[in-house]
């Protein structure tokens, strides 16, 4: 049942008269319950491209935060991987200091707002949460990413965020290739210490996977434009349509151009395919193709948009991941009647956010598990009017400890779809590599880098995010963005 | 960025425009494109080849035929008027080098960019004549700089409106009898590259066509360029827009590019109500 933002606000409003500024024991605060995301309607939401989680309210945010144990071993910071200081921020939301928890966060992360909304936090955080221990269930945890968000978006809406101060102008100049999170993070930090910075972006807008993968409705892109307008306001000139390896390569970023020294965000823009029949038939699309067509062209508005839209009845998407999420939800928003997600294994090895499985679930896509595709068929126009599957069941724990599906003879059957959309991932994409001398990648083709500096193979490029840990996540991207930061400030110096 | 320094009507429905774009001026090779994308968040990117370049002014030239929403728009664009974003160059370079022989194909638009693939063919050492078709005269494009640079130019047209009545498979056929290419670039609509490509095929000569299929990016990420080449899915803004002629499943090249065909009749519907480009020289 869905239930109204203003219901939830209400409750919460109760659960503070009882419990604010009166000494509770832990077992009291483990008790009070947890503070449900305000969502729109799944009616509604599907006929829209807005935001789906509408943010807590105040009373919402402090009652969450009173569900916090402040625990002396602070087990929740192992789980993160930028190392927030957890209870210290809480204990600030708890008590209504949002902009001092704002600070708190932003020691250690750079894009709160962004990583309060996509962080796959019940896998992180909130797995070592000493609630969700006690409980013995990981969603009953404390909601971290929830407060994250709350704290942020406040600070930014009430235009109370401390902007990082700019040190004196040390005349090194660094260039940044990728305007994603790890882009971004360390951009923000090369400026802080007053280097000049200009970052080179392939797209016509910046952003990464943040501005053409993930969608509207998850992200809102005046998030992500206003962390952008944050670097410009520090000084950081952002140059897009400039594709490195093709408009100037970076010998002569480094030599003509006169750069100190280079970082490499450029991500994991390269789809899989499947490598099965029919592939290239009309009406097969990589998750890449139909989202940056949806977000980063504005194809879902029709009408104003140039970018033309397949026109889907019914889709089948292959994966399991954030990006299958996406690409279903999507696909429900530009009308197709039915949305199916195809997965190999089960619910539980899916990798996506748990948030966006239910929320997918109740926006009414439905999930196919323990199936793999074999061959798309396609009509005699060469459009795409089916797959033929075949069931699977799983079998032992692969490399990544997930059970791997077993394909079991004899159950091939069709799928009747017009429409199928490949999200099995992507790897990263060779361009900077091919014209690069001296960079060494992986047998995946991810950049080897050295674990403390970010380094590469190349004296003075420095890599991070997706390039090099292959397609992962935003919060770990940000990271080295900020580790390579550190170490390429240390190189400038001295250099 | 990226001003328009000079444009000119070389037929009907096709323009030159050069643009200020030093670093892809300085950087582009014959063979490659750009990208450009205009009209805020709701443009769509088209690629279009890099026609000729001036890295000394720091422009680029293309040359474009009109014929649906957003070539229309860039039609309608005057000197000193900007291109909002313009991204390149693109692809992999025409693979020019001394074969000896070479004969070069173009069929409609397909022209412009045969135009500085025939000019790097002749500064490598070869010897170079040219095959160019339209439907009729009056979609005849470049034909004086074609002259001026090949060493035999063949006219066609459809309807004999202008030189020799014949498709360009037709004198490419006689020539690969008689003269003996030793490589034979084609560029023009699908459909005509598809057959000039079969021609070439039972005389063995080494044959490069120019795959212009839909794009997004450009740079790889999206998969939405793909095209099968020898039973390998290649992605033709980084793999290609060449490949050897007699490995491309045209069949499936002309089907994908069907994909939006029903939006793309609205749209060109659209244009013409709302974006007539005036008539007389530009
Ligand atoms: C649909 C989708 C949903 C996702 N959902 C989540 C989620 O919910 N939570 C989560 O944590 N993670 C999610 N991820 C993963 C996450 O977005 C990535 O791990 C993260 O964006 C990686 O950041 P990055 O900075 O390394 O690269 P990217 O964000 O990929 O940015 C790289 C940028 O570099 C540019 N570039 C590439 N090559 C060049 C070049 N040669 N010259 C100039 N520019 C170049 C690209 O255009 C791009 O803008 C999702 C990914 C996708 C695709
Ligand atoms: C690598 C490459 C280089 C190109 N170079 C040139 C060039 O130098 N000059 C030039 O005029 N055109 C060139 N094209 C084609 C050009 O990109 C298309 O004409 C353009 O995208 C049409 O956009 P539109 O919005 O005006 O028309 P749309 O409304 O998108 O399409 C209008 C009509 O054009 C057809 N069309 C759409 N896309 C293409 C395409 N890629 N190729 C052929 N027909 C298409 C459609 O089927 C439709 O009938 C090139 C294409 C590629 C892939
Ligand atoms: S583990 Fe949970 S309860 Fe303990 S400090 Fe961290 S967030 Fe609070
Ligand atoms: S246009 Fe997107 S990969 Fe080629």
């Amino acid at each position: 049942m869905h239930v109204s933002r203003e219901e939830l606000d209400k409750k919460a409003k109760a659960i503070l008269e009882e419990y604010e500024n009166k000494d509770i024991s832990p077992r009291q605060r483990a008790q009070i319950p947890l503070q449900e995301m305000p969502a729109q309607d799944p009616q509604v939401r599907v006929t829209n491209m807005e935001e789906v989680a509408l943010g807590y309210t105040e009373n919402q945010v402090r009652a969450e935060a009173l569900r916090c144990l402040q625990c002396k071993n602070k087990p929740c910071i192992k789980g993160c991987p930028v190392g927030i200081d957890i209870p210290a921020f809480i204990a600030a939301a708890a008590k209504g200091e949002h902009a001092q928890a704002l600070s708190i966060i932003k020691e250690s992360s750079s894009l709160p707002a962004i990583c309060g909304r996509v962080c796959p936090q019940e896998s992180q955080c909130q797995l070592y949460c000493t609630v969700g221990k006690v409980l013995k269930d990981v969603e009953q945890s404390v909601s971290i990413g929830r407060i994250e968000r709350y704290v942020s978006d406040y600070a930014r809406e009430n235009k109370c965020e401390t902007m990082p101060k700019v040190a004196p102008e040390t005349g090194k100049r660094v260039a940044v290739v990728g305007t994603g999170p790890a882009g971004i993070s360390a951009a923000m930090d090369l400026r802080r210490r007053g280097h000049t910075v200009v970052m080179f972006e392939a797209l016509h807008k910046a952003g990464g996977v943040l501005v053409y993968g993930i969608p509207e409705f998850r992200l809102p892109k005046k998030i992500v434009e206003h962390e952008l307008q944050n670097l410009k306001d520090m000084g950081v000139t952002i140059r897009r349509n400039y594709l490195v390896g093709k408009t100037r390569k970076i010998s002569d970023i480094m030599g003509k151009d006169g750069f100190d020294a280079v970082f490499v965000g450029s991500g994991a823009g390269l789809p899989r395919f499947m490598g099965i029949e029919g592939e290239n038939y009309v009406g097969v699309f990589s998750a890449n193709e139909y989202l940056t067509r949806s977000n980063l062209m504005k194809a879902y508005a029709v009408g104003d948009a140039l970018t033309p839209l397949f026109d889907s009845k019914k889709v089948a998407v292959f994966g399991g991941g954030n990006v299958a999420m996406d690409a279903a939800r999507t696909a429900k928003r530009l009308g197709a009647e039915e949305v199916s997600i195809i997965y190999r294994r089960t619910d539980i090895e899916m990798p996506a956010r748990r948030e966006e499985v239910a929320h997918a679930k109740e926006e009414g896509v439905k999930f196919l598990y323990l199936h793999a595709p074999l061959e798309i068929t396609a009509n005699e126009k060469g459009r795409v009017n089916g797959v033929s599957l075949i069931e699977c069941e799983l079998g032992e724990p692969d490399a990544s400890g997930r059970r791997s599906p077993v394909e079991i003879p004899g159950s091939e059957k069709m799928f009747d779809c017009d429409t199928v959309i490949i999200a099995i991932g992507n790897t990263s994409n060779p361009l900077i590599k091919a014209t690069t001398d001296g960079i060494e990648v992986n047998r995946w083709g991810n950049f080897i880098v050295n674990d403390e500096t970010c380094e590469t193979t190349l004296k003075g490029v420095y890599a991070g995010g997706d390039i090099v840990l292959g397609a992962a996540t935003v919060i770990l991207a940000m990271g080295q963005g900020r580790k390579a930061a550190k170490a390429m400030n240390e190189y400038l110096l001295t250099k | 960025m990226n001003k328009i320094l000079s444009k000119q009507r070389l037929s009907q429905e096709v323009f030159r425009m050069s643009i200020h774009a030093p670093e892809i001026a300085e950087a582009r090779s014959p063979g490659q494109f750009i990208i450009l994308q205009m009209g805020g968040d709701f443009g769509e990117r088209i690629p279009l080849t890099i026609a000729d370049a001036d890295a000394e002014e720091g422009s680029i030239t293309l040359i474009f035929q009109a014929v649906g929403e957003t070539t229309h728009r860039l039609a309608l664009l005057e000197v000193g008027d900007s291109i909002e974003n313009l991204l390149g160059p693109l692809g992999t370079p025409t693979d020019i080098k001394k074969y000896g022989k070479v004969v070069c194909v173009g069929g409609g638009i397909g022209v412009a960019p045969l135009f500085p693939i025939v000019e790097g063919m002749k500064r490598a050492g070869n010897e170079v004549k040219v095959i160019m078709g339209a439907r009729n005269e009056s979609l005849l494009i470049m034909e004086e700089e074609m002259r001026a640079t090949a060493d035999e130019v063949i006219v066609v047209t459809d309807d004999g409106s202008y030189g020799r009545k014949a498709l360009v498979t037709e004198p490419l056929k006689e020539l690969c009898e008689e003269w003996k290419p030793d490589c034979v670039v084609i560029i023009g609509p699908p459909i005509m590259m598809k057959f000039a490509a079969l021609t070439t095929k039972p005389f063995g000569i080494h044959t490069i066509v120019s795959l212009n299929t839909i794009m997004i990016d450009g740079t790889g990420m999206c998969g939405g360029c793909r095209v099968n080449i020898g039973g390998e899915t290649k992605f033709a803004c980084v793999d290609g827009p060449e490949f050897d002629g007699h490995l491309v499943d045209w069949d499936n090249l002309l089907l994908r590019l069907g994909t939006y065909k029903p939006q793309e009749e609205v749209a060109h519907h659209r244009c013409h109500i709302g974006l007539e480009i005036p008539e007389g020289d530009a």
